[in-house]
């Protein structure tokens, strides 16, 4: 990847969001939208890293997310009882580290999880990922629904607002750049040589079952920090926000970007997130004007109804397996 | 080099290869045929690892690797090209290439070997840019076999080289194969094509339902009047 120019183009894309939103014209819910947008960019790369790269297919990348958010709310809220962020100053640096330190032990959980569930199931060849996976997102969140210490079924509430716009960009930014590496290396290499094809991938002396692994659990690590964030933003944790719907979301978000590519992801996550907004505005605005008998509802028919227009028009996703030029894989002859 | 005794590979309850036993010596052609479900690409992809063994033993250059892992497999010398090509379709010639030479620490031998492969197939090096599946057929069994020069095997396994190609690539693809023996390559070969696989090869064995049955020079199998008939058609 072209490095320094992805740097300039995210400060400036931080700069400018910071610069808005101190000027009041990007208020509090706009702020919560871009937050959003940036948790699901950490989703969607992730996922994509597993289902697009690799060529694997998860079907619970929500229940891995849902490790990061109990690991590290439980840390930073059951055990050091953190109670809000201060303004930063050098004294208040403990609070932020706790919740730093809690967000990438979340992400380590959610990746041994990973590593536990995506052994076995990885080492036979075919579809058997896909209803593993499928059962551990819905296992984990009957696992926490079961656990009274973290709230069980009325969730983990009182979590402190940790995730600010800054951090969150931090991490996406980090994500973007640590997967884009890993794809560019050797490694990388041989993850795409797997989804190319396994057997010429064993055969070129490539251990797949290993690569297979090890995409899996970094994958599962930043869903888990994409977890963590999101509970530290909207200040709660419930079992239902992890559920199948949910990881169908972030599917989503990888197959309407184009599988394989990080841009599409990236586009994705922002533009589907906030179509789900403005479709809400439109939908309550057409209502006020027409007196339509039409309410909030409708929202999700004419997602669903864009999303099948995307498909139709762009089998491959908005991006195909492109990338913008910043994100280029340095493709010799290619 | 290559010594196959009395192998056996069952899937499932089905017993594929039940008794199976020959000898590849160093710089040979020797081929492998067989009606169709005889155990030709059972016993290759036993050879290289893809299928487990349950009897029998493989050894070689002296060592048994009966059951190891494919992918331990090639670092020792063992080149498998698989039946239907399997070439990476979206990423480009040169990845394809770029991948084979994956276990190799030191990349000028990559490299060196690239040249080896565009020497033996100019259409590869003229593709070099392209994406593996936007080949026609014979250009991507070219590519196969020049991935698996790259991959640097002692021994490459062919399997079934002329499988759905036009008459003019058949002839082609079998003079690349005599010729990348001549270069010092030992080559086993696996082919329904018999005739010209036995007009190519030094020895030869013939399959019959998971059993060696006939084996010999592979002139003397040419004229065996019972190799003749059941697989020449003559």
């Amino acid at each position: 990847m072209n490095f320094p120019k992805f740097l300039v183009a995210s400060v400036a894309f931080y700069a400018i969001v910071q610069v808005l939103s101190m000027l009041g014209i990007f208020n509090g819910y706009m702020m919560i939208i871009i937050n959003k947008s940036l948790i699901y960019v950490i989703l969607a790369v992730s996922l994509n890293l597993i289902n697009g790269i690799t060529g694997q297919f998860s079907l619970g990348h929500m229940g891995f997310a849902a490790v990061g958010a109990y690991v590290s709310g439980t840390i930073t809220t059951l055990f050091f009882k953190l109670r809000a962020p201060r303004e930063f100053s050098l004294d208040a640096l403990p609070a932020e580290l706790v919740f730093f330190c809690a967000i990438v032990v979340g992400g380590l959980v959610a990746a041994f999880i990973g590593v536990l569930i995506g052994f076995p199931s990885l080492r036979l060849k075919g579809d058997y990922l896909a209803i593993v996976t499928l059962g551990f997102g819905e296992i984990i969140k009957s696992v926490i629904n079961g656990i009274d210490y973290v709230g069980g079924p009325r969730g983990l509430l009182g979590i402190a607002p940790f995730s600010n716009f800054t951090v969150i960009f931090i991490f996406a930014f980090l994500t973007i750049v640590i997967i884009r590496n890993v794809i560019e290396s050797s490694h990388g290499r041989a993850m795409l040589a797997i989804r190319e094809n396994e057997l010429a991938a064993d055969l070129a002396g490539v251990d797949s079952t290993r690569y297979k692994v090890t995409g899996f659990a970094m994958g599962a690590f930043f869903a888990g920090i994409a977890g963590g964030l999101l509970a530290h933003l909207i200040q709660m944790a419930h079992p239902t926000q992890y559920g199948f719907l949910a990881s169908a979301m972030v599917l989503i978000l990888v197959y309407a970007g184009g599988m394989g590519s990080l841009t599409g992801s990236i586009i994705a996550a922002f533009l589907l997130t906030f179509l789900t907004e403005a479709l809400r505005l439109g939908v309550d605005w057409v209502h006020e004007i027409t007196k339509l008998p039409i309410g909030t509802e409708w929202t999700m028919v004419i997602y669903a109804l864009l999303l099948i227009l995307i498909m139709l028009f762009k089998p491959d996703g908005l991006m195909g397996m492109r990338e913008a030029k910043i994100l280029q894989l340095g493709r010799k002859h290619a | 080099m290559l010594t196959v005794k009395n192998l056996k590979v069952n899937y499932g309850q089905i017993e594929a290869i039940k008794e199976v036993s020959f000898e590849v010596p160093e710089g040979k052609i020797v081929t492998l045929i067989g009606a169709n479900g005889a155990g030709k690409t059972t016993t290759l992809r036993a050879i290289s690892g893809l299928e487990k063994a349950s009897g029998g033993t493989i050894t070689f250059k002296g060592k048994d690797i009966t059951n190891q892992e494919a992918h331990q497999l090639v670092p020792l010398g063992i080149s498998h090209v698989p039946e239907g090509r399997k070439i990476f379709p979206t990423l480009t010639v040169y990845e394809n290439l770029e991948i084979a030479g994956w276990t190799i620490k030191d990349k000028k031998i990559v490299k060196q070997r690239m040249e080896e492969v565009f020497t033996a197939f100019p259409r590869i090096r003229e593709r070099i840019s392209q994406l593996g599946g936007t080949l026609s057929g014979g250009e991507q069994q070219m590519l196969a076999v020049g991935r698996a020069m790259v991959t640097g095997g002692e021994i490459l396994l062919l399997d079934e080289p002329s499988m759905g190609l036009a008459p003019v690539l058949v002839d082609e693809i079998f003079e690349r194969i005599v010729a990348l023996n001549k270069m010092g390559r030992t080559i086993l070969l696996v082919e329904q094509n018999a005739a010209e696989a036995l007009e190519i090869a030094d020895f030869a064995y013939v399959l019959e339902v998971g059993y060696t049955k006939y084996s010999g020079p592979a002139k003397v199998m040419k004229a065996d009047p019972r190799v003749r008939e059941a697989y020449l058609g003559v």
